[in-house]
């Protein structure tokens, strides 16, 4: 048998989502010493996951991480396999027939709850589904969100609730010029929210935040951050973690909180952009409809930098109509690969999915946000992708097979006996050409298509 | 708003930054590490990475390390991209020591 990753019998591998961690573990293979034909499947039409519909429209420079992507796309052993969903459309089983190995990289699409009474009441949203509404994204086109509320509930204090409460508190102006969904961009124009509360469960050391997404909210137009200066007294515990020299990150975060508890209000602005600590929702209340929320305060119990939040019993309630859960992300199960339920994972050392007594699954393999959990931001990703992509190579001679792979070519005929329409990434540049022109006209970056069905009208 | 590599790259070079980066935009030539600023998304990945704490983002740019900005501007696009981690330069530990990490 020939060697595997050679011109003869190079290694095909397919990567399941096209998020940065696919494209980054396309990058990875494509520039390995082995000859590789890779093929990036991705349900959607449109490729580049959180990028295109996670990262805010108003941070157009952190999207031009699609230019490398583009950059990749380019290479002859790229080729995408877009509007195809693995586990429906094509099983993992036909997956691991037809490719030497599989890498999940589908992100972690589903949210974490939180586990209190009334969360599925009706204003009690998910970062998740606001995001990817206000991003475009066609599985959350049609969402509504009731903005005739005075104030706003985030719960959460990392960056997706930041995205989350600055989109609500910019003005229409700050926004129109970016690619903001035209539906999102309307409703918003509409809003009546005053008051956003950014809430988090442990305290102002232990904020998620990035300096840099917190510093925005001191440059709003139309939105004064607040910050009640006796929320900020820090006990032995986090002083001693803000000393840490490596803990910068943490100690520009509680700098910026002490410079916004200190600023001379403007009263000119017609919004207010609260942020509170040691706070946690134990009951959701309302009818049908959310009307307010209890919180219990916390404080903090533990060792620096393993301080957990623990309820005092002393409630407070908030009056709000409108909440956003922004605690963590979690992923979906796909049949066939092993599945770490209270992680929301897959299982996985170093990047091989192991099941679940941790032996090696062979030929499957993951990376990015559903196999470590959705923590770092876009370049974290392509460390994970790097790592997953090493162990991949290392196991070159396990991974050859003595039946003929035939990887996309077998793929293409179950997709055609089934009528399932599969684009390319030369489909894909129709479609984003002529968002970018319809942008053009609004002088938008583009205007996103938000249905899959536009988008495969405009390839034809 | 950019993101720069500042003096205390200089002789250590732990690239540990180039791991997180995710459009390659890091440079280098025999002592240090430069961010091409037109490559550079500002995402920061980079910045918690460096065990000299050597990078810096805009509005955090010391006055004192201004100059860095041109640096960093000039010299990257003529010097060869870091697409992955290098050893340390000879000496890196001990000038980490000796900056205070």
């Amino acid at each position: 048998m020939t060697n595997l990753g050679t011109d003869q019998n190079p290694l095909l591998v397919a990567i399941v989502g096209s998020g940065p961690s696919g494209f980054y573990a396309a990058e990875a293979l494509i520039k390995s010493e082995v000859k590789v034909k890779v093929d990036v499947l991705e349900r959607l039409p449109s490729p580049f996951g959180l990028v295109r519909s996670g990262v805010a429209p108003d941070h157009q420079k952190l999207k031009q991480a699609i230019k490398l992507y583009e950059k990749i796309a380019e290479s002859p052993d790229f080729n995408l396999i877009a509007n195809v969903t693995v586990g429906t459309d094509i099983s993992v089983k036909e997956l691991r027939d037809a490719y030497h190995a599989i890498i999940f990289t589908c992100g972690a699409e589903s949210d974490r709850k939180l586990g209190v009474p009334g969360e599925d009441l009706k204003g009690s949203y998910t970062a998740t589904e606001f995001v990817g509404w206000y991003n475009g994204h066609p599985d959350y086109r049609d969402r509504e969100f009731d903005l005739s509320h005075d104030i706003a509930v985030i719960i959460g204090q990392g960056n997706v609730a930041a995205d989350v409460s600055r989109i609500l508190s910019k003005t229409i102006d700050e926004l129109k010029h970016t690619d903001i969904a035209q539906h999102a961009l309307d409703a918003l124009a509409e809003s009546k929210i005053k008051e956003i509360h950014v809430i988090g469960r442990r305290g102002p050391a232990q904020a998620k935040f990035t300096p840099k997404e917190l510093r925005e909210f001191g440059e709003l137009s139309d939105c004064e951050p607040v910050v009640l200066e006796q929320d900020l007294l820090l006990n032995p515990e986090s002083e001693k973690e803000l000393e840490e020299k490596s803990n910068i990150s943490s100690k520009k975060i509680y700098d910026l909180f002490c410079e916004f508890s200190k600023r001379e209000p403007d009263t000119a602005k017609s919004k207010k952009c609260f942020f509170s600590f040691l706070m946690s929702p134990k009951e959701l209340i309302g009818d049908t409809t959310l009307e307010r929320i209890i919180f219990e305060k916390n404080k903090l119990s533990g060792e620096s930098f393993k301080q957990s939040a623990r309820g005092t019993g002393e409630t407070i309630e908030l009056e709000t109509g409108i909440l956003f859960r922004s605690i963590g992300y979690r992923g979906i199960p796909v049949e066939g690969v092993p599945f770490n339920e209270s992680w929301g994972t897959i299982p996985n050392d170093k990047g091989r999915v192991t099941d679940s007594e941790n032996n090696v699954v062979d030929q499957l393999y993951t990376a990015g946000w559903i196999k470590r959990g959705p923590s770092g931001i876009i370049g974290t990703n392509r460390a994970c992708s790097v790592e997953t992509v090493e162990c991949l190579i290392q196991d070159l001679e396990k991974l050859n097979s003595s039946t003929k792979k035939s990887g996309a070519k077998a793929i293409y005929s179950k997709l055609d006996i089934k009528s399932i329409r599969h684009i390319n990434f030369e489909d894909w540049k129709k479609v984003d050409t002529s968002e970018i022109e319809l942008g053009e006209v609004k002088d938008k970056p583009r205007e996103k298509y938000t249905s899959i069905h536009e988008m495969l009208s405009v390839i034809k | 708003m950019t993101t720069i590599v500042t003096d205390n790259c200089k002789d250590c070079r732990f690239t540990d930054c180039v791991t997180v980066c995710p459009v390659a935009c890091f440079h280098y030539d025999d002592d240090m590490l430069y961010i091409d600023p037109d490559v550079c998304i500002d995402c920061s990945a980079c910045i918690p990475e460096c065990p000299v704490q050597a990078i810096y983002e805009g509005d955090d740019i010391p006055e004192d390390k201004e100059n860095w900005i041109e640096i960093n501007a000039e010299r990257a696009p003529n010097l060869p991209v870091c697409e992955e981690q290098m050893d340390p330069l000879p000496g890196a530990e001990e000038r980490k020591e000796a900056l205070g990490f």
